[in-house]
């Protein structure tokens, strides 16, 4: 922890303003733009070197395309990001493809982001390949052993090919062919929810140690708070498309200050029955608004317990800092006194995308209802 | 006598060229009227296939056996007729399953769905069934139920879905409902209403609910008994505050270690389980978990652990179990019961994963070759 806290300060990344709209494209002939998906709808936020940056939220919330958008994956709609002082979204591409070595990223399901035709080996050999790192093969393997041992794979699996690995074996090949190249930040994309609960602990412990170990900086992008939590020493808390709240990972779980963090904190289950029983459940009811059509003033307005009729319906409030945490909610200090209390909510029907089209070609059960 | 009674049940695949597959070892549990019992376990330790054996739902396919008892309210669910069966399944007993689409037919609206159930196992129709649909969509929490009886399942979102799902589930008023990860498709703020609404529904109607899953969290908050399962068989039954409190089987103590909890600090090392779920011993030559236990001894190897049973009414099925302080281990002991395990079986989850089918891919390696 102490050696943690001493390399703070140095900003590794910096995000400011990113938006990233998915046009919404109807019609046969002709595709036409109808509308936009804002998938990410102003963000800001800085990384530290070394550090880890969580972030949280709703699925469909924009996580992903924020991590995505941030490396450069996904062109931004607008806004910037500086890596280590260089702005990536006006780099040209060589110089963008160079800078790629220093930033990647690990997939939730390895399974399907590893070619299955390709044994270990030559998927860490790619990378290598690719960046020109190691120069010859033997320079390569070198690094490539270190690799697996950081990763605690052993030798025989550079023969092997990804479906002979178990999950977690899996993700410790993704996350190797993202250390072969050495890189400073690593954005980790729900690195560990497609794995079996007593493997999670396996990755979460080997980010942790190659942290501690490589002086990485993460941004872990995770549905599960427990897990952020545990890893992050910020976490940021995103709903449709921005940012909600932001701080230090106890704070805020022992001090939440925005509605929607206070709901989402108090709806995961703790594997504890005497802390179960006495915690207070702030219900939110509904479905997350669709990101085509959010709503306006504050985007949580539809489901908040807290809302009020002044401000809240068409106001977009913006992160403020609030003893130590940034919160983008008008009412967080008199909601933090108990002045304002919590209200009854009706609920609001929301589509799934794709929602009008009729089911034309799927294959239909027999029986209706056959299955309960 | 318990409302359902599950008593050595196994379910094994075969397939030819292939050795035998033990999803399901002789798993035994029992489920009070009223209660909430849990069965939790990793990706495939054989919940849903317990699960499926049950209902009588599993794909009737060539190699497939069930042998043992699931009795239901004095009848065994193994040994009636498919049509009895599904009398049973709907009006006594209901499902619930982790993806609420593939479980509602995409081309029927959700009203007409409920009302099916109605009209099959209460004899409701016309006006009067679909009041009672409105009613039950109402009761699940779907906003402006009259309207949604006429929109197909892919009009709603997953949350939803699983809603009207439960509707459907709980339209018999059933006196068991079997929840199969009934949450573990949705957000946490969605499946904390989903589960408020399943407590609730228990509650209210006095229905026992199996509650399937793999998040220990998900069972600490709802049921009274556990299972805890490992490699096809049960490895550890308690109910809910002993079980948290002082778990004795290795496995036990080994999920509980290794799952970060929203209210431990940052940076706290986890205790993960060593290796991974596909490292287990085929239970004939001994203990499943004893290729990850930290606390195997000799007498784990050779042949399956027998299941203890205590004086404070818990079992575990381990040779060395953690020690409860102040006992000299063995004092709880109450009796052993033997659990033989068929040779040449083995678990399912010792089966590595089929290669896939990809054109050009270069034959790969025999299973002999696996380490
Ligand atoms: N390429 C794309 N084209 C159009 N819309 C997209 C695209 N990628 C994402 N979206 C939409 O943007 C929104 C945010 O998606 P994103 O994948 O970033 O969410 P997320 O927070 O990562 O969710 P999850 O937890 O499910 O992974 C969603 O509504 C999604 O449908
Ligand atoms: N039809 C089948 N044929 C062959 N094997 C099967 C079949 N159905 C299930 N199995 C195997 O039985 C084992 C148990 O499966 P089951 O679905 O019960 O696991 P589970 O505990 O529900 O896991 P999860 O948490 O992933 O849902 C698995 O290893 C699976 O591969
Ligand atoms: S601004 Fe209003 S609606 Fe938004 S979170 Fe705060 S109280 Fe709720
Ligand atoms: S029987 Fe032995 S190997 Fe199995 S859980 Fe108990 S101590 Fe561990
Ligand atoms: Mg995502
Ligand atoms: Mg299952």
């Amino acid at each position: 922890m102490s050696e943690r806290s001493e390399r703070s300060g140095d900003v590794l990344v910096e995000v400011r303003d990113l938006k990233v709209h998915f046009p919404i494209k109807r019609g046969v002939l002709f595709d036409r733009t109808v509308g936009h998906v804002k998938a990410v709808d102003g963000v800001d936020l800085s990384i530290a070197r070394g550090r880890t940056y969580g972030l949280v939220g709703e699925s469909g919330c924009g996580k992903s395309t924020l991590g995505r958008a941030l490396l450069q994956l996904t062109p931004p709609t607008a806004g910037q990001v500086a890596f280590d002082g260089v702005e990536l979204t006006t780099l040209a591409p060589n110089k963008l493809r160079a800078m790629r070595r220093r930033m990647q990223m690990i997939f939730q399901d390895p399974m399907s982001s590893l070619d299955p035709r390709q044994n270990v080996e030559s998927i860490l050999t790619e990378g290598l390949q690719a960046h020109g790192i190691g120069g010859d093969r033997n320079g390569r393997r070198k690094i490539i052993a270190e690799t697996l041992d950081q990763v605690g794979l052993p030798r025989w699996a550079l023969s092997r090919y990804p479906h002979e690995f178990s999950g977690g074996q899996r993700q410790r090949i993704g996350i190797a062919r993202a250390l072969v190249l050495g890189p400073e930040l690593i954005v980790a994309d729900e690195p560990v929810s497609a794995l079996d609960v007593s493997i999670q602990a396996q990755v979460v412990n080997l980010l942790d140690e190659l942290q501690d170990n490589l002086g990485l900086t993460y941004l872990v992008i995770a549905h599960d708070l427990a897990v952020v939590r545990h890893i992050s020493d910020t976490v940021g808390v995103m709903y449709l498309g921005a940012l909600v709240e932001e701080a230090p990972s106890d704070r805020l779980y022992t001090e939440p200050l925005h509605p929607y963090t206070r709901a989402l904190m108090s709806a995961v289950p703790v594997p504890d029955p005497d802390v179960e029983d006495r915690r207070e459940r702030i219900l939110i009811h509904g479905d997350l608004p669709s990101p085509a059509n959010p709503p306006s003033g504050c985007r949580f307005h539809t489901r908040c317990p807290w809302a009020q009729p002044t401000r809240c319906a068409d106001e977009r409030p913006q992160l403020r800092e609030i003893g130590g945490s940034r919160v983008a909610c008008h009412w967080a200090e008199q909601i933090a006194s108990g002045e304002l209390r919590p209200h009854k909510v009706s609920v609001e029907i929301t589509r799934p995308p794709g929602e009008g089209e009729e089911p034309s070609v799927v294959s239909a059960p027999t029986e209706p209802g056959s299955f309960v | 006598m318990a409302l359902l009674d599950v008593e050595d049940l196994s379910v094994t695949f075969a397939r030819r060229g292939q050795r035998t597959v033990r999803a399901v070892d002789g798993v035994s549990f029992s489920v009070n009227a009223g209660e909430v019992v849990g069965l939790v376990g990793e990706s495939g330790c054989g919940k849903s296939v317990t699960s499926l054996a049950i209902m009588g739902l599993l794909p009737k396919q060539p190699g497939l056996q069930v042998s043992g008892k699931a009795v239901f309210d004095g009848t065994d669910l193994l040994q009636i007729d498919d049509r009895s069966r599904r009398d049973i399944r709907g009006r006594d007993v209901a499902m619930i399953f982790q993806d609420p689409l593939s479980s509602l037919n995409p081309v029927v609206p959700i009203g007409l769905q409920v009302t099916e159930v109605l009209t099959r196992h209460r004899g409701m129709r016309g006006e009067a069934a679909a009041k009672e649909a409105a009613q039950l969509l109402d009761r699940v929490g779907i906003p402006d139920p009259k309207r949604r009886l006429k929109e197909y399942p892919h009009q709603l979102s997953g949350g939803m879905r699983q809603r009207a799902l439960i509707a459907m589930a709980v339209a018999c008023q059933p006196r068991l409902l079997i929840a199969d990860e009934p949450t573990t498709a949705l957000d946490v703020t969605i499946q904390a209403q989903i589960l408020e609404l399943l407590k609730d529904l228990v509650q209210d109607s006095g229905t026992a609910l199996v509650m399937i899953t793999h998040d220990l969290g998900v069972v600490a908050g709802m049921c009274d008994t556990i299972n805890v399962l490992y490699g096809g068989r049960v490895v550890e039954t308690a109910r809910r505050r002993p079980l948290f409190r002082q778990p004795r089987h290795p496995y036990t103590v080994g999920l509980l270690g290794s799952v970060p909890r929203l209210d431990a600090g940052r940076g706290e090392r986890l205790n993960p389980i060593p290796g991974s779920v596909r490292d287990l011993l085929p239970w004939p030559d001994g203990c499943a978990f004893a290729p990850r236990c930290d606390r195997r001894v000799d007498a784990c190897i050779g042949e399956p652990p027998e299941l203890v049973l205590t004086h404070d009414g818990r079992s575990y099925r381990c040779v060395n179990p953690a020690p409860l302080p102040g006992l000299t281990p063995g004092d709880e002991v109450r009796t052993a019961v033997p659990g033989p395990a068929t040779p040449g079986s083995v678990p399912a989850q010792a089966v590595p994963d089929e290669p896939p089918a990809v054109p050009g891919l270069a034959a790969a390696p025999s299973e002999e070759e696996t380490p």
